[in-house]
């Protein structure tokens, strides 16, 4: 066991930890943004871009993945530009990573911290307003705070899905050990190759910091549910 | 100080019309809810906008359609309390009544201290809104107000949220709490007693226009007219016709009234408040209601009858406690006779 261990490449788990807390920071703040923006919109535009920005978490990951390597690949308009004018490589490299995650994981957190501000009392709102507070103030220290539990298992959830992300990161970012190879990337590979040991292990820690966040979450949005009776 | 609104505003099927300038430093506006009264405050907070028209205090636009003004809320130094006094959640009692002050970090707690201390607040200055009483919340809201300093205060239905119990105490307090406040403040609700205890001038409204305005205990004693009336909490009406400067002849009730007073030619209604009755034994006496009983009603600490007219709704009759313990062995009057200060004059 200990030799399996030390023999063991421990580059998928700092990777994949690395590809969720960047993809969850990233989320974060673009899911609020775009969660305030959305529930100041008409019925008919929410619906429209509710159904775009929502889009990511309901088709194929490997359709996003594909969709992405077009815009980015070195050989389309994009790609060229951000590669000669800004040298910034997407395709086959950990930023590729970052993207595919972030961009398959955002949906989560945007629906998760739109359905937290549509429960805020509107008045909080207006008595923030009237007493004098900026609206950058009202977001930050009273919106933001009230949807509290709402924001906190959405960037739980975005965290996870990010870190195990497989269908984009593949196309996009490809399996690279030790730059883009992932846990579930991984986990594909030494299973093709018959190592059904490593993947077991890997299987493992996938699992433990899953039911982690999954008790993190139910102990985050739990804890206003404390006073309610069971049946 | 003195404000002047003169707003419309079309919300689908309703519309709020309102114009009212005023320098009064209590202002009540009464009517039943969805009449446009707490529309007519947000419209002034600029919670909400109007369609058309123009907001001032003093001499400082609020709003205006032809000038396109609209100055944001948070310029407006309007104080709003709502009615459910929406204190942030997850602040404490100090840093709710500090939220809005953008002052230097030691004239904040100067302020707000001195809030605490005012609103009887000690103790509690690190709680949450949620481990507050009902009373104790309001005392918060309108410290976080008064703490900003505004230039007027709005009060929207602000003890709808109460317990009935409390309510007495609260509404006392609050107006000692106001005294000090140099502004003016417009009190709105749907509580003819609340109205009346707390506003020099009452505006009436109902379906979103103003029905009458005028000195509040003027309007309680001479409503004009029978929807004004009504809101005020007068129970009964009797369709009447003039037919000379002293008599006038009630057709619901079936009787004919001898007034000392002028009675104007235009008036056709005549309203009377349960409570003003006076029970008459024997002999019938001028401006007596023959009593033809169809229920009694025993309350805690009242006693309602209810007769019958000649035609229409029933007429009521509310007696206090005491006035119960005095009729208490005898049988019931013949007659009940109207007061003349008592009958008030309308039009329909």
């Amino acid at each position: 066991m200990m030799e399996f261990l030390e023999g063991l490449d421990w580059s998928p788990l700092i990777i994949s930890l690395k590809t969720g807390v960047v993809a969850t920071i990233v989320c974060f703040f673009l899911g609020l943004f775009a969660a305030r923006k959305v529930i100041k919109l008409s019925f008919k535009a929410k619906a429209v871009v509710d159904g775009i920005l929502t889009l990511p978490m309901v088709f194929p990951p490997t359709v996003a993945g594909f969709i992405l390597l077009l815009i980015f690949s070195r050989r389309r308009p994009i790609g060229i530009f951000l590669d000669q004018q800004l040298d910034i490589q997407v395709v086959h490299t950990w930023l590729g990573c970052i993207l595919a995650a972030s961009v398959i994981a955002f949906p989560l957190m945007y629906r998760n911290a739109r359905a937290a501000f549509e429960q805020i009392d509107a008045n909080l709102v207006y008595a923030g307003r009237t007493l004098g507070m900026s609206e950058m103030n009202i977001f930050w220290r009273i919106v933001v705070p009230t949807a509290g539990p709402g924001i906190a298992s959405g960037t739980i959830l975005t965290f996870a899905r990010a870190m195990g992300e497989y269908g984009a990161t593949s196309m996009l970012a490809g399996n690279i050990p030790g730059k883009t190879g992932t846990i579930s990337q991984r986990i594909a590979m030494v299973i093709q190759d018959g190592d059904f040991a490593t993947a077991g292990f890997w299987v493992v820690v996938v699992l433990l910091i899953s039911f982690g966040i999954i008790f993190l979450v139910n102990l985050v949005t739990g804890s206003r549910m404390k006073n309610i009776k069971r049946w | 100080m003195s404000i002047s609104v003169d707003i419309r505003k079309k919300l689908g099927d309703f519309s709020l019309e309102i114009s009212f300038e005023s320098d009064s430093r209590r202002i009540g506006i009464l009517g039943p809810s969805g009449c446009g009264k707490s529309m007519t405050l947000k419209s002034i907070a600029g919670i909400e906008k109007p369609d058309s028209g123009s907001i001032r205090i003093d001499d400082r636009v609020l709003f205006s359609q032809e000038q396109k003004i609209n100055l944001k809320p948070q310029k407006r130094r309007v104080g709003y309390m709502f009615q459910n006094y929406a204190l942030f959640p997850t602040m404490t009692v100090e840093q709710n009544i500090g939220a809005g002050l953008g002052l230097s970090d030691d004239d904040r707690s100067a302020r707000v201290a001195d809030m605490v201390r005012r609103f009887n607040l000690q103790g509690l200055e690190k709680h949450l809104p949620g481990q507050l009483s009902g009373g104790q919340q309001q005392r918060v809201a309108l410290a976080r107000i008064m703490a900003y300093r505004p230039d007027i205060i709005l009060l929207d239905e602000p003890f709808s949220a109460l317990d009935e119990h409390l309510k007495e105490r609260l509404q006392h307090e609050m107006m000692s709490m106001l005294e000090d406040y140099e502004g003016q403040v417009i009190l709105v609700s749907h509580s003819r007693d609340e109205i009346y205890r707390f506003s020099d001038e009452l505006l009436i409204m109902q379906d979103g226009h103003m029905l009458a305005r005028g000195k509040t205990t003027q309007l309680f004693d001479d409503p004009k007219t029978v929807s004004v009336a009504r809101m005020t909490g007068c129970k009964n009406f009797s369709d009447a016709k003039w037919i000379d400067d002293h008599h006038i002849k009630l057709s619901d009730w079936g009787i004919t009234l001898e007034l000392e007073r002028e009675i104007p030619k235009e008036i056709n209604a005549v309203g009377y408040r349960a409570h003003a009755f006076e029970p008459v034994w024997g002999e019938r006496q001028k401006n007596c209601l023959p009593f033809r009983l169809s229920g009694v009603d025993e309350l805690p600490f009242e006693r309602r009858y209810y007769l019958h007219p000649e035609k229409g709704e029933l007429i009521c009759w509310f007696i206090q406690d005491n006035e119960r313990a005095q009729l208490d062995g005898k049988p019931d009057p013949d007659y009940l006779k109207l007061r003349e200060k008592s009958i008030m004059l309308l039009q329909e």
